[in-house]
């Protein structure tokens, strides 16, 4: 049992940081901390894929005399982390986006409370 | 020249994207022609390659670079990409010539960033429906929800709060998405669609293969706004301005619901989707709920534009049932309703525009008999489009129904056979009191007669003429679907 827990970390601390991620989103009144909550649950997921693709005493994959190419544990999978590149971009554009919303809505309703948002729409 | 063209059709809206704000700069009113001119051209590369489709062409695989799938990226331009796209691009066409006046009044100096903005979108919305890719399908996601944000955030004053909760909801969709696919990635270690779809059979029952088809189930169903997920839609809609939501309304959740498709039928196939959970049967029983919830939502709406959107909820109901029903026919009705629904609801989004720009409310209790003399044209698109959304015969909205019908009973899913009837009475119930206000005089009225004092009021040529064509559209693709559903029947996946 306690094999599972620890032989699995990487995983754990990814569900703990998208839980962690979530809970901002949800419970949190003000807008900045939910976006800073969806920042953390992107990164969760860009964790995962970087953790799925590591390896312990790897190397980078570029040919290596000493190293035969038929050991493919020698050397570390890149294409995740160069997708997590794109995800990274995606979630500061997305980040701009949702920061360019909050400026228009501050310039409407003078609050970034969502309490006070919701009584001053109504 | 046409095996370039799944590169072609998404690149032109590229280039649009980048040359609108250069040649804004020069003259603000010319983005709107920018805009409409990349439209065109790629609506009209759109039709070469469908016909190229119907007249004997072969799928067409477009590599990048040159690298072969699976190791490089590849465009799949097969027989239902063609249709959507063509679908979509010549909506997004005609709702774009519709805009240019709603533009002057409603965001007057927002129009080259607004034309642009629309560019990157129909590149996102092109590029999930051709890709081959499943992380390129997030990264086109992603794009199109971005653009998709700014436009709804521009309108009234409350658009801003709607985009932003649209936007924590759809970057929480994606995510997910996302992390199903990286889910995929480690079982399988492809990303390729066709080649991941030869490689799932081997990992049937590995518990990551099922995690992954729910999140991506759940991610794209909070783009398609499947029933719990459907939140973000109907304050979005309505608050954003009249041709925002007239573009997004009709294509974004259509496009949605094939990548659903795509991942439902093609990546999975019937006989892997089923394996371990009953998929099929969860998401037809989401769809038949959101379809019922919907249209009840709808019924108790007074303003037009909130009443079309939960419609929206509940016509993209229809849709995702049909690819649930996992059967030929529900494939057709399917399909068929992604073409029938983008007609009908840009049209009375158009509708809604229209009536906003003239009356400056779209709201239900005010409307009265005299709109039937002031505006002939549009009320009589209206009721064309309603009438359609009904489902009355011969318009398009009967045919699709009437193939998810025959799907639900040669499934013997009796209760989504009856969910579809009582819909569409429903559907009935709320269109009708619309109609019924514009052609019938109130009894209760005092004895004037407004329809004597209201003089003829039409919309100009460039709004009546796209909402016309959407009408007659409607009509067409009923009276002419005989064709239309023999050429999707050579589109179905493997294992039909």
């Amino acid at each position: 049992m306690l094999d599972f827990f620890i032989g699995h970390y990487a995983y754990w601390f990814t569900i703990i940081i998208l839980a962690i991620g979530l809970y901002g989103m949800l419970m949190k009144k003000n807008l900045v901390k939910k976006v800073i909550g969806l920042s953390i649950f992107q990164a969760g997921v860009i964790l995962f894929f970087v953790s799925v693709a590591s390896k312990h005493g790897a190397t980078v994959p570029v040919k290596d005399a000493s190293l035969p190419v038929s050991e493919v544990a020698n050397y570390m999978n890149a294409l995740p982390h160069t997708l997590m590149l794109t995800a990274i971009v995606v979630g500061v554009a997305t980040l701009g986006v949702a920061f360019a919303l909050l400026i228009a809505i501050y310039n409407r309703y003078k609050t970034l409370d969502e309490q006070e948002l919701l009584e001053k729409i109504q | 020249m046409i095996g370039d063209l799944p590169a072609l059709i998404p690149f032109t809206f590229l280039v649009f994207a980048v040359l609108t704000p250069l040649v804004g700069l020069w003259r603000q009113e010319s983005s709107y022609y920018m805009a409409v001119l990349g439209t065109g051209i790629a609506t009209a590369l759109s039709l070469v390659g469908f016909i190229n489709y119907l007249t004997g062409g072969e799928t067409i695989r477009y590599f990048f670079g040159g690298w072969q799938p699976p190791v490089g990226i590849e465009f799949v331009y097969d027989g239902l990409a063609a249709f959507v796209i063509l679908v979509i691009n010549a909506i997004a066409f005609l709702v774009l010539i519709h805009s240019g006046r709603i533009g002057t009044v409603e965001f007057p100096r927002k129009k080259v960033a607004y034309y642009s903005v629309t560019m990157l979108l129909m590149l996102g919305f092109n590029g999930m429906v051709l890709t081959g890719d499943l992380f390129n399908l997030y990264v086109f996601l992603e794009i199109s929800s971005l653009s998709s944000y700014a436009l709804i955030a521009i309108g009234e004053k409350r658009a801003p709060y709607s985009a932003f909760r649209y936007l924590i909801i759809g970057t929480v969709g994606g995510s997910l998405y996302l992390l199903g696919v990286g889910f995929l990635y480690t079982v399988t270690g492809t990303l390729n669609i066709i080649d991941m779809h030869a490689m799932l059979p081997q990992v049937i029952g590995n518990s990551a293969v099922i995690a992954a088809l729910i999140l991506m189930v759940v991610g794209v169903g909070v783009k398609a706004a499947l029933f719990p997920l459907h939140g973000w839609l109907p304050d979005s809609y309505t608050f954003a301005s009249s041709s925002s939501s007239a573009l997004i309304a009709p294509i974004g959740t259509k496009v949605a619901a094939y990548v659903l498709l795509r991942v439902v039928l093609f990546l999975f196939g019937v006989e892997i989707i089923n394996a371990d959970l009953p998929v099929t049967e969860i998401i037809g029983i989401l769809a038949g709920i959101g379809i019922l919830f919907g249209s009840v939502m709808a019924i108790a709406q007074s303003e037009l534009k909130k009443m079309l959107a939960y419609s929206s909820v509940s016509q993209i109901g229809y849709i995702i049932m049909g690819i649930s029903l996992a059967n030929p026919f529900g494939f057709i009705g399917a399909v068929l309703h992604i073409l029938n629904h983008a007609l009908m609801k840009a049209g009375l989004f158009l509708v809604a525009g229209n009536l906003r720009l003239k009356e400056g409310h779209t709201d239900i209790t005010k409307f009265s008999d005299s709109y039937r003399k002031k505006y002939p044209w549009t009320m009589a698109a209206f009721t064309v489009a309603a009438l359609s959304m009904v489902g009355l015969p011969p318009l398009a909205g009967f045919f699709s129904k009437w193939y998810l019908a025959l799907g639900t009973i040669e499934n013997s899913s009796w209760m989504l056979l009856a969910i579809i009837l009582i819909s569409s009475l429903l559907n009935a119930v709320y269109f009708f009191r619309i109609i019924e206000k514009i052609y019938l005089k109130n009894p209760k009225e005092d004895e004037v007669d407004r329809t004597e004092t209201a003089a003829r009021n039409e919309v100009k040529p460039s709004m009546l003429y796209p909402m016309a064509i959407m009408a007659i559209g409607i009509i067409l693709v009923g009276l002419l679907n005989v064709y239309i559903v023999s050429a999707i029947t050579t589109m179905f996946p493997a294992g039909f």
